[in-house]
């Protein structure tokens, strides 16, 4: 089975959600007997993609950005050039405004969030936020499925692949981009986020944020917060993490002072490794956690920092 | 300015997920059924501080069965105008949009608001379906949302930022946390709700591409390591050597 995937790079670097979509679409195609080629545009080393697993790059070079609708007529036109039967993309802002645009243009099934490679034409996915996993048959002679982020590993074990232009007739944009925004910060963006340091109410104030800021540099973690800490203007609103914020899926998740309430894990409950440091011991996140401190934060939190130091210092 | 705003039924955010019938169907036994919180709080809220702002007309739709009435009186009684039901089972993401899709396509709204996700299925999905099969500019995720001279100006969150995008009327955006906060409806609304307009459309059934077999629910946690907070440092250790994360 052919596979066609599409990689989004950003400052010169694919994403590491794209890396993913490409090691699982190779993953996809070698279990079937068949080949994967990835599909990208503009000016960039594209080979790379060869080492998550591409056999193939097909590369537009014309375009310079594009927007859902022309990432989609792309992929449209790859797919009739290359006779593919399964598509893939990550189930990141691309993906979002691709896939449902090329499952309507192609009537092929759409399994949005996947979390594993298909079994034949069934495909699971999280729903319910991640409280219970769907299997769900894809009944059509294409199928498309999109990557959940941070579920499948990049298996970067293949070597640089060849790269060849492609091109197709692809509009322009409607959607128009008037300005970019970059935030002055130091931190690491949420979504990509290896491990995450987050913290809520128990914190008792802003001013409190700075060990928290502290500890997650130690660890080299994004920060995050609960619902009531965004809501009350302590924590900007992209760091809330939970069932109506962002849901998030790193190695590791230290979590301060925050109660568990079941919308807030909903959000971080496909981590890898959860701590939960809560003064209360009846805090229901202990019965999610891996492992626990029942402690004062403002305790725990500076032993804590200190250790880390230490540990980095024998790195 | 015309505005159909989309809505789903979804559980409670406290609810049990529990499943029935072989692990095929989701167990509704106890569960209380609200407005899709992304498509309440962000996307309805928006289109009725639009409507003030600017005037015209907010529609809800919803897909579904008589047991949606219930949540859809819920959106009137936050202060939408009028509310239309597709009487049709939610077969999957396909059979929705075609279905919304058929319902819109001639009539004139200027803006069809969705909610990001459903947080039942998590699909993000519909919203670019609709706006595909209405050859529509689709803006996913926009946190914000203005709308001036026939041109809607929203912002939405990147890697490392935002970003501002335009995008001319008509168009079919998806909202995420930010574009408004959650408004309780009061008593007048929720009288007035009881006799605001609650169209039934009949609709042959749409075609679907995927289908559920089952359920399963996700591995259970092993239990609780618990680490002496007088000893913190410990856990340090323990992530480093035994969960081997750091």
């Amino acid at each position: 089975m052919k596979t066609i995937v599409f990689a989004e790079h950003l400052n010169g670097k694919f994403t590491k959600s794209s890396l993913e979509a490409v090691s699982y679409a190779s993953a996809w195609s070698v279990s079937t007997g068949g080949t994967c080629i990835a599909v990208t545009y503009g000016n960039i080393d594209a080979s790379v993609l060869g080492t998550a697993g591409a056999n193939e790059v097909w590369k537009m070079d014309a375009l310079s950005a594009a927007d859902g609708e022309q990432i989609t007529k792309l992929m449209l036109a790859a797919q009739k050039e290359s006779g593919a039967t399964a598509i893939v993309l990550s189930q990141d802002l691309n993906g979002k405004s691709v896939a449902p645009r090329l499952s309507v243009r192609l009537n092929a099934g759409l399994v949005s969030g996947a979390s594993s490679l298909p079994t034949g034409n069934v495909v699971k996915k999280n729903v319910f936020s991640g409280k219970a996993i769907a299997h769900v048959t894809v009944n059509s002679e294409i199928s498309i499925v999109t990557v959940l982020p941070n579920s499948y590993g990049v298996n970067a074990s293949g070597a640089a692949c060849p790269v060849n232009a492609f091109s197709a007739e692809v509009g322009t944009a409607r959607v128009r981009v008037k300005e970019v925004r970059v935030e002055e910060s130091e931190s690491i963006p949420l979504p990509e986020a290896d491990k995450v340091v987050s913290a809520g109410r128990g914190m008792k104030g802003p001013e409190n944020w700075g060990m928290i800021e502290e500890l997650a540099k130690e660890l080299n973690a994004a920060t995050a917060c609960s619902r009531p800490v965004s809501d009350i203007g302590w924590r900007p609103h992209h760091e809330h993490v939970g069932q109506t914020g962002i849901a998030i899926r790193p190695n590791l998740y230290i979590a301060v002072g925050i109660s568990g309430a079941i919308q807030h894990l909903a959000g971080v409950n496909g981590s890898k490794v959860i701590v939960v440091i809560n003064k209360d011991p009846e805090a229901p996140f202990f019965k999610a956690a891996d492992y626990g401190i029942v402690g004062d934060a403002f305790e725990v939190v500076p032993q804590l920092i200190a250790a880390a130091k230490a540990f980095n210092a024998t790195k | 300015m015309k505005i159909l705003v989309c809505v789903s039924k979804a559980p409670d955010t406290t609810s049990k997920i529990a499943f029935t019938n072989n692990n095929t169907s989701f167990d509704e036994a106890g569960v209380n059924f609200i407005v899709n919180p992304y498509d309440e709080w962000y996307a309805l809220v928006r289109a009725l501080e639009l409507k003030e702002a600017q005037g015209g007309n907010v529609t809800v739709l919803s897909v579904g069965g008589a047991d949606y009435e219930q949540i859809i009186r819920k959106a009137l009684a936050i202060g939408a105008d009028d509310a239309v039901r597709i009487d049709a089972p939610e077969s999957d993401a396909l059979s929705v949009s075609t279905h919304i899709a058929n319902y819109a396509k001639d009539k004139g709204f200027d803006l069809i608001l969705c909610g990001k996700e459903t947080i039942n299925y998590n699909g993000s999905v519909v919203p670019g379906m609709v706006a595909e099969l209405l050859d529509l500019p689709l803006v996913a995720l926009a946190a914000k949302l203005d709308v001036a001279n026939g041109v809607a100006t929203c912002e939405r969150e990147v890697t490392g930022g935002m970003e501002v995008l335009e995008v001319n009327l008509p168009a079919v955006i998806s909202a995420a946390k930010g574009m408004a906060e959650q408004r309780i409806p009061n008593m007048r609304g929720i009288m007035a709700a009881r006799t605001k307009a609650l169209e039934v459309v009949s609709v042959e059934n749409a075609s679907a591409t995927t289908a559920v077999n089952n359920y399963e629910m996700p591995p259970a946690k092993s239990a609780c390591k618990f680490v002496d907070p007088a000893n913190a440092a410990e856990l340090i250790t323990l992530l480093h050597q035994e969960a081997k994360v750091i």
